[in-house]
């Protein structure tokens, strides 16, 4: 170890803090200028956690599971009821939507209908959050050889979540659609209007861009619409429900507050570029 | 460390591997401690709004340490340990790391006279902290993102800083005086 006079040990100690300060300002400004490198490091990061965070989901979930079978013993009698009328009204619908499914599949045959090869998809578990306060995002763990890209769309048991936006060796992040940077093409069911579906950061995320003359209309089912190439079409999203404010907002159909285990689909989509390959074009073009 | 501790006259224990591991481990338990929280709050609980634990539990651990063990939480560590928010946080790069030093800066330069008071002021100066950490979190946010980010988060996280702090301090209190205490080696 250098031995340095007491003065100045205590100036470079005092030293120390305005100098860190300082390197922090740089390192905002190689954040701001290689926006690449800043999300290497993070997946990098984001891969040697996944692992630890996976093998503690399975515990922590359990712990979970009981908590809520607990609190559920006490309205058993009330859910039953309530279970055995929906379970009434679901067979009505049942019955409805075989009936239509036959006809469908008759009508298509008349038709020669080409059907849409079916997309392949892995099963991941959702490991941790991965959005920080101001992002809306959730860290998938995936095994070591696993073939997930970027703009793979996931869903839950009930609807759209998200898209991948980064893909480590174990680790996938999917950026969730209510997400302040997330835009997705939707199309209102009743009227078949498209519009565009801007995340907030809320719960909520909003309607815009729909044509005039055919506003979402209250409790209107949205899918997505598969016109920019991003997204197959008909996907659900959610239903559409107006603030007090008159603002158009839709319920997402997912559970995005509480994802356990999504699927990941590769539709073989092409329509959103991969950033990493889109640079350098970019910069060509100038 | 060791050799500021040997200008000082006194009778004193030999310094033997054992004492030597003992000493570093209670000097580097406040930093081991703050990462291992701010690993934990990333955790799959499924608690509604945890993301905003990360910089809660973040901030309250460089204050509380800078304030009464400052030789445990120096700059660098408090520069790593912003790092670390900053990776897992996904805030644009350097923006914790920031927020994280001039914490550390004002609770050094507030040291003494906060030394004296009573938990009730150290908690109300940790308040005006709180709100002006993530008063800054949002302004740098939404300058390097250059765009208008929603207040509300914001206002949020530094609500909850308040109200988890003196449940963090009591812990940290108990470890500062018994578990972290280099005297007690």
């Amino acid at each position: 170890m250098i031995h340095l006079s007491i003065p100045a040990r205590q100036a470079l100690a005092k030293l120390t803090l305005p100098v860190l300060i300082a390197a922090s300002f740089g390192l905002m400004l190689l954040g701001k200028a290689d926006a690449l490198l800043a999300d290497r490091a993070r997946v990098a990061f984001a891969d040697a956690l996944a692992p630890i965070y996976a093998a503690l989901a399975a515990p922590l979930g359990a712990i979970r599971a009981g908590i809520a079978d607990t609190t559920g013993l006490w309205d058993l009698r009330a859910d039953n009821t309530a279970l055995r009328s929906q379970n009434q009204e679901l067979r009505r619908w049942q019955a409805i939507a075989l009936a239509l499914d036959a006809e469908n599949r008759r009508l298509k045959a008349e038709l020669h209908w080409i059907p849409a090869p079916a997309p392949s998809y892995v099963t991941a578990r959702v490991v941790a959050d991965a959005g920080g306060v101001y992002a809306k995002a959730v860290l998938v763990s995936v095994g070591p050889d696993h073939s997930i890209r970027r703009g793979e769309i996931a869903l839950d048991g009930d609807g759209l979540v998200g898209r991948v936006t980064e893909v480590g060796s174990r680790s996938a992040r999917i950026l969730l659609i209510t997400d302040l940077n997330s835009r997705i093409p939707v199309v209102l069911q009743g009227s078949g209007a498209r519009a565009i579906l801007v995340g907030t950061n809320g719960p909520y995320p909003r309607l815009m861009y729909w044509p005039e003359g055919s506003p979402p209309r209250e409790g209107e089912h949205v899918v997505t619409g598969a016109e920019s190439d991003a997204f197959p079409g008909n996907l659900p999203v959610g239903t559409v429900h107006y603030t007090s404010a008159r603002v158009p907002e839709v319920v997402p159909e997912a559970q995005l507050d509480r994802l356990e285990i999504v699927r990941i689909f590769n539709y073989g989509l092409t329509g959103i570029l991969d950033p990493e390959a889109a640079r350098p074009v970019a910069y060509r073009s100038h | 460390m060791a050799s500021a501790d040997e200008q000082r006259p006194g009778i004193r224990p030999r310094a033997t591997l054992g004492r030597r591991l003992d000493l570093a481990a209670r000097h580097a338990f406040p930093a081991s401690l703050t990462v291992l929280l701010m690993l934990l709050t990333q955790a799959p609980f499924g608690v509604v709004d945890q993301t905003t634990l990360l910089p809660t539990v973040a901030l309250i651990s460089v204050w509380f340490w800078s304030v009464y063990r400052p030789g445990a939480m120096s700059p660098p560590v408090v520069f790593g340990i912003g790092l670390l928010l900053d990776l897992l946080d996904w805030l644009p790069f350097g923006t914790g790391v920031v927020t994280l030093l001039l914490v550390h800066g004002l609770a050094l330069r507030w040291r003494r006279f906060l030394g004296r008071q009573g938990f009730i002021l150290v908690w109300m100066a940790f308040a005006a902290i709180a709100a002006g950490a993530a008063a800054l979190e949002w302004l740098a946010m939404a300058v390097l993102t250059w765009r208008l980010v929603p207040l509300g988060p914001a206002i949020f996280q530094a609500a909850l800083s308040v109200a988890l702090y003196p449940a963090l301090a009591i812990i940290f209190a108990r470890a500062h005086r018994s578990i972290a205490n280099p005297e007690r080696a």
